[in-house]
C-alpha cells in the first residue's frame, strides 16, 4: 500500500468499487445480427461467394488492426474509473452538477485521445462511477463533433479548413445543449430516486 | 488514414495508457492489479460485440450505394435538404472517409453549405456503422437510444444557424 496518510473516508482503493456489470446480449445485438445476415446473403446473391469472401478478408483486417486500441480504451476506461475518486465524480459530473459538470465533459470529450475505441469505454466506465446520463451524453457528443482527432486525421485533408473550422465553430454549443435536454428529459422520465 | 495520423493517435493513445497506469500503480499494487483486470476484463467481454459489428459492418456498407446521397444535399434545398441531408448522415455506410467525401463531392457540385453542414453533423451524430460498431457494444443500449434521441434537433439547429449567419 502507499504510503500516504490515508483520509478514513477515502475507501476507494479498496475493492469497494461497483463491479461494472457485464452487458447481456441485448435486442440490439440481435437487430444488428440480422441486419448483418440480409447483407450477406445480399452480397452473396449479387456478387457470389468470392464477393463476401473479399469483404470478410478486408473487415478481418482492419479488426485486427483495431483490437490493440480496444485493449488500451478498456485499459483507459477502467484506470480513469480508479484514479477519479467516485464521490467526486458524482459531485462534478452527477445530475446536479449543472452547467458546470457540462462544460467539464465537453471539454474532457473534445480532448480525449484516441477514437471510438477510447471515448466509448470511458463514457461507460464514468456512467458506472456516478456521471450521469447528461453528463455521458456531452462527452460522446463533444468527442464525436468537436474531438480534434477525427478533424485532423480526416476532415481537415478532405473538407479543407474552411468548412471544418466553421462546422467546428456551430458545433460548439451543441454537446451542452444536447447534455442538458437529455437531463431534462431523463429527469421527466425518472422522477427522483428512480436512477439505476 | 494517413500513417503519421496513425502513429499520432497511437502515441496519443498509449501515453495516456502510460500516464494513468502509473498514477494507479502510486496507489499501490493490489489496485493497480485489480483496475487492470477491469479493463482486460471489459477487453475480453467486448470483443465478441465488436467482432459482429466489424465483419457485419462491411457488408451493410456493401449493400448501400454511397453515390445517391450526393445528390439529396443538391442546392436550393432548403428545410427538405437539411431533413434529407439528416437522413442520409445516418444511413450513409463506412468510416470517415466516405461520410467526409460525399460532403466534400456535395460542395463541389452546388450543394448548399446548412445542408452539408447538417450532414456532417447528422453523420458524426448517428452514423449507424458507429452505433454498431462501438456505440452500442460498449455502452448500455438504454443510453444509446436516448442520447440518439435527444441528439435529433441539432443538425437542424446547426443548419439554422448556418442560414442565418451564412458563410463564413
Amino acid at each position: 500500500m502507499a504510503d500516504l496518510p490515508k483520509d478514513p473516508a477515502d475507501n476507494s482503493t479498496n475493492t469497494e468499487a461497483p463491479r461494472r456489470k457485464r452487458k447481456p446480449i441485448g435486442w440490439s445485438m440481435i437487430f444488428i445480427a440480422v441486419l448483418v445476415a440480409i447483407s450477406v446473403a445480399l452480397v452473396w446473391r449479387r456478387d457470389g461467394i468470392h464477393g463476401v469472401t473479399e469483404i470478410l478478408f478486408s473487415d478481418l483486417e482492419l479488426f485486427g488492426g483495431i483490437l490493440p486500441r480496444v485493449l488500451a480504451g478498456c485499459l483507459l476506461g477502467a484506470f480513469i474509473a480508479e484514479v477519479l475518486p467516485h464521490d467526486k465524480i458524482s459531485r462534478s459530473l452527477g445530475p446536479e452538477s449543472g452547467l458546470r459538470g457540462l462544460l467539464i465533459s465537453t471539454a474532457f470529450g473534445a480532448i480525449l485521445p484516441g477514437g471510438p475505441f477510447t471515448v466509448y469505454p470511458v463514457a461507460a466506465a464514468l456512467l458506472t462511477v456516478g456521471a450521469d446520463f447528461g453528463a455521458a451524453i456531452a462527452l460522446v457528443v463533444s468527442w464525436t463533433l468537436i474531438g480534434y482527432g477525427r478533424a485532423i486525421a480526416w476532415e481537415l485533408p478532405i473538407l479543407g479548413t474552411d468548412f471544418t473550422l466553421w462546422r467546428i465553430a456551430l458545433s460548439l454549443p451543441i454537446p451542452i445543449l444536447a447534455g442538458a435536454l437529455g437531463r431534462i428529459v431523463y429527469g421527466h422520465l425518472h422522477p427522483k430516486g428512480t436512477t439505476k | 488514414m494517413s500513417p503519421s495520423a496513425a502513429l499520432f493517435i497511437d502515441i496519443t493513445l498509449w501515453g495516456s495508457v502510460a500516464v494513468l497506469g502509473f498514477m494507479v500503480w502510486r496507489r499501490g499494487r493490489a489496485a493497480a492489479l485489480a483496475s487492470a483486470r477491469e479493463g482486460a476484463m471489459d477487453f475480453i467481454n467486448i470483443v465478441p460485440r465488436i467482432t459482429l459489428g466489424v465483419i457485419g459492418a462491411g457488408y451493410i456498407a456493401a449493400v448501400i450505394p454511397s453515390e445517391v446521397f450526393t445528390d439529396w444535399l443538391g442546392p436550393d434545398s432548403g428545410w427538405m435538404g437539411v431533413l434529407a441531408a439528416t437522413i442520409a448522415g445516418a444511413v450513409t455506410p463506412g468510416g470517415p472517409v466516405i461520410g467526409f467525401s460525399i460532403a466534400a463531392v456535395a460542395l463541389k457540385v452546388g450543394g448548399g453549405t446548412p445542408q452539408v453542414i447538417a450532414y456532417v453533423i447528422s453523420w458524426a451524430l448517428f452514423a449507424f456503422q458507429r452505433l454498431i460498431l462501438w456505440e452500442i457494444p460498449f455502452m448500455p443500449s438504454r443510453f444509446v437510444w436516448f442520447r440518439a434521441a435527444v441528439s435529433l434537433p441539432f443538425p437542424f439547429l446547426a443548419a439554422a444557424l448556418s442560414m442565418a449567419i451564412g458563410k463564413p
